[in-house]
């Protein structure tokens, strides 16, 4: 008893009010979300790299081909949110999916409004929900939902 | 229409993080040393050094130190600098004076507020005592001492807090 | 290459919330004990290196302050690592290598009770694609999981059978938090936390500390009756976006395994630092473990997860088996970054 009342602790925030530069390529990729465009990097193979690096990630060179993909895309593996967290994009149940856009090689990491789980699917079409004020953030893109909704 | 905006070239990317600090058993006994108007320090069993505020360890020796010591409010600046510049953080506007105090009986200078004296008269080696916060104020934080003064005692000897600038 | 072992390891019990201690007071007892028990002076250890966050601490440099446990004055040879602790053993490693010392000092410490966990986990990820939308820790391994289950036609119930593994492996592990008898099938009746994983395939938060002390050649012979040699040690990364990446796969284990010297010979036991139960399978399939290798006799990260510490806890419970002689040849596993983007192996022998 004696030893839990004499504990001390003190609260502690830490801000940091970071503004990110975020250079010619990622510029252009959100540029493009804010057009309602998505926008993907041609490499040094031939693949798709969405959202866009600045170099290849096999050879290092930078990357110099802008190609649009999607705005429709797969599902390539999802994880169902029950209690969403205060970070998270959405307040409802949802799904994390990697999506992989039409025309790209990669996936994307966005949320899936699908209203329940037994809607999710490896393999099932999504479409994005587009922001109505869009600044050129990636969260221009409020969720995904399934193609047919 | 969005076609005639400038491209993109930044994002806000702000941090919030929220943390619940434990004081830790040495801070715990200084901060509730403060809180009855007593400065208490520890003493490593191995070197002798007392060390005020305590952290729980020698340095050195790398031993907890678990001998407590009380030591007074009566201190010498070791150095100091006068501060001209604003900042939100600070409950105190610019110009002031903060000095490295070694409380008598202390072996580790510490930071804090001068006052009561002229920026011109600040020193090294000047003697100084704690301001305590009025009795009823009194609480487990570093706050309830409000500053240092000088006392009217003479300048230390540099000799005597060399080896702790 | 010179030869290099462990000679000590200390760790402070896994807890959920360590409230009387603040981080020194945390590290000089794990870092006192691996001194002492390495049987190597204090003042004649050659190098000091530790790992931690100072996002875990909520305060930048906050590594400076912790220094105050190993008597770092008059100056020592120091140096830290924003990273687990198996990497401060990496660089002490490089540096003993090197040639001009023969003896080194690890330690790590993690006290993530003091904040929110997943969030500050998640300042780790991509901040311009990625942050922004606030995925947490879970959920990105909650990804990695139904990646490597569809990939692999492995079931929840395989990684229901990880997690009663560990928690039993951990009844005799002083240090672990969460222990005990569980039946794989009840488990199974627990709700998801984010699916397709469940309470028991996340670890546990803990507050920790570990410290190791390495010694090389001639000195570790002298003061450890069966050294636990380091044969080989590599890590590799991979890319940072999990979209880049097959997740059901670690081929930057399986390539740090190859170059530690893994396949030279068939080893005894292994631990993992495989914080989420699919990540033990991944793993284990990288390195080609068969079942025969005992993974985490300790009860591994799944029954304690102190950050920063559970990657140099995993070499210290791999040479702990070496040195009490109770196997000859060990694999020690280290990973960093969400699922398991990069990742150190380490073969260990005993003599």
């Amino acid at each position: 008893m004696a030893a839990e009342q004499s504990r001390l602790s003190a609260t502690h925030v830490l801000e940091y009010p970071y503004r990110r530069s975020v250079g010619p390529i990622m510029g252009r990729f959100l540029t493009g979300l804010r057009d309602r465009r998505i926008s993907g990097v041609r490499t040094g193979d031939g693949s798709i790299v969405v959202p866009p690096l600045e170099y290849d990630p096999a050879t290092g060179a930078p990357v110099t081909e802008f190609v649009d993909v999607g705005p429709l895309g797969v599902v390539t593996t999802w994880a169902w949110v029950t209690t969403p967290r205060a970070k998270h994009p959405l307040t409802q149940p949802f799904a994390w999916a990697l999506i992989k856009l039409d025309g790209a090689d990669t996936g994307l990491l966005h949320a899936v409004d699908a209203g329940s789980a037994d809607t999710m699917k490896t393999g099932m079409r999504v479409k994005p929900r587009w922001r109505d004020e869009r600044v050129g953030d990636i969260r221009d893109i409020v969720c995904f939902e399934p193609e047919g909704s | 229409m969005s076609e005639s905006l400038k491209p993109v070239t930044a994002i806000k990317a702000p941090v919030h993080l929220e943390f619940s600090y434990t004081a830790g058993r040495a801070s715990t006994r200084f901060l509730r040393g403060m809180a009855q108007g007593k400065i208490l320090g520890q003493r490593c069993p191995e070197c002798g050094k007392v060390y005020v505020p305590p952290r729980g360890s020698c340095t050195i020796c790398a031993v907890p130190t678990d001998v407590e010591v009380e030591v007074t409010g009566k201190g010498t600046v070791t150095t100091f600098c006068i501060v001209r510049i604003p900042s939100d953080s600070l409950s105190i506007d610019p110009p002031f004076t903060c000095a490295h105090i070694l409380l008598d009986g202390a072996d580790l200078p510490f930071f804090a507020l001068i006052q009561e004296c002229p920026f011109d008269e600040v020193r090294m080696g000047m003697r100084v005592e704690a301001v305590w916060v009025p009795k009823e104020e009194l609480g487990p934080t570093f706050e309830s001492i409000k500053y240092f003064r000088p006392i009217d005692e003479p300048d230390a000897s540099f000799e005597s807090y060399k080896e702790h600038l | 290459m010179r030869d290099v072992a462990i000679v000590s390891f200390a760790q402070a019990k896994n807890v959920r919330r360590e409230l009387d201690a603040n981080e020194v007071e945390m590290v000089m007892p794990v870092v006192s004990e691996a001194v002492e028990q390495s049987g190597i002076p204090r003042r004649e250890i050659g190098f000091t290196c530790s790992g931690s966050c100072d996002y875990l601490a909520g305060q930048p440099f906050s590594f400076v302050s912790a220094l105050d446990a190993v008597g770092a004055w008059p100056p020592i040879s120091e140096s830290h690592v924003e990273m687990d602790g198996a990497w401060a053993l990496y660089e002490a490693w490089v540096k003993i290598q090197i040639g001009d010392i023969d003896s080194a000092l690890i330690y790590a410490f993690g006290k993530a009770s003091m904040g929110d966990l997943p969030d500050v986990l998640t300042l780790q990820l991509d901040p311009y694609y990625v942050a922004p939308l606030g995925p947490d820790s879970v959920s990105m391994a909650a990804l990695q999981a139904r990646a490597y289950l569809e990939a692999t036609g492995r079931s929840e119930r395989d990684l229901a059978a990880v997690a009663a593994r560990s928690r039993k492996d951990a009844k005799t592990n002083p240090a672990a938090q969460v222990t005990g008898d569980f039946d794989p099938e009840r488990l199974l009746g627990e709700p998801y936390l984010v699916s397709p994983l469940r309470k028991h395939d996340c670890p546990p938060i803990s507050d920790g500390a570990a410290a190791i002390v390495l010694a090389s050649g001639d000195l570790a012979r002298k003061v450890c009756k069966r050294p636990a040699w380091i044969r080989g040690i590599d890590h590799r990364i991979e890319a940072h976006g999990l979209g880049n990446r097959d997740l059901a796969k670690s081929l930057s284990t399986a390539e740090a395994g190859r170059r530690a010297g893994l396949g030279t010979g068939a080893v005894d036991i292994a631990e993992l630092h495989a914080p989420f139960t699919h990540q033990e399978l991944i793993l284990r399939d990288a390195l080609g473990l068969g079942n025969e290798v005992r993974v985490n006799p300790s009860g591994g990260p799944l029954a304690g997860n102190p950050m920063m510490v559970a990657g140099l806890a995993r070499f210290g419970e791999a040479a702990r088996v070496l040195m009490d002689g109770q196997a000859s040849r060990a694999v020690a596993h280290a990973t960093s970054g969400p699922c398991l983007q990069q990742n150190m192996v380490a073969v260990l022998e005993g003599e």
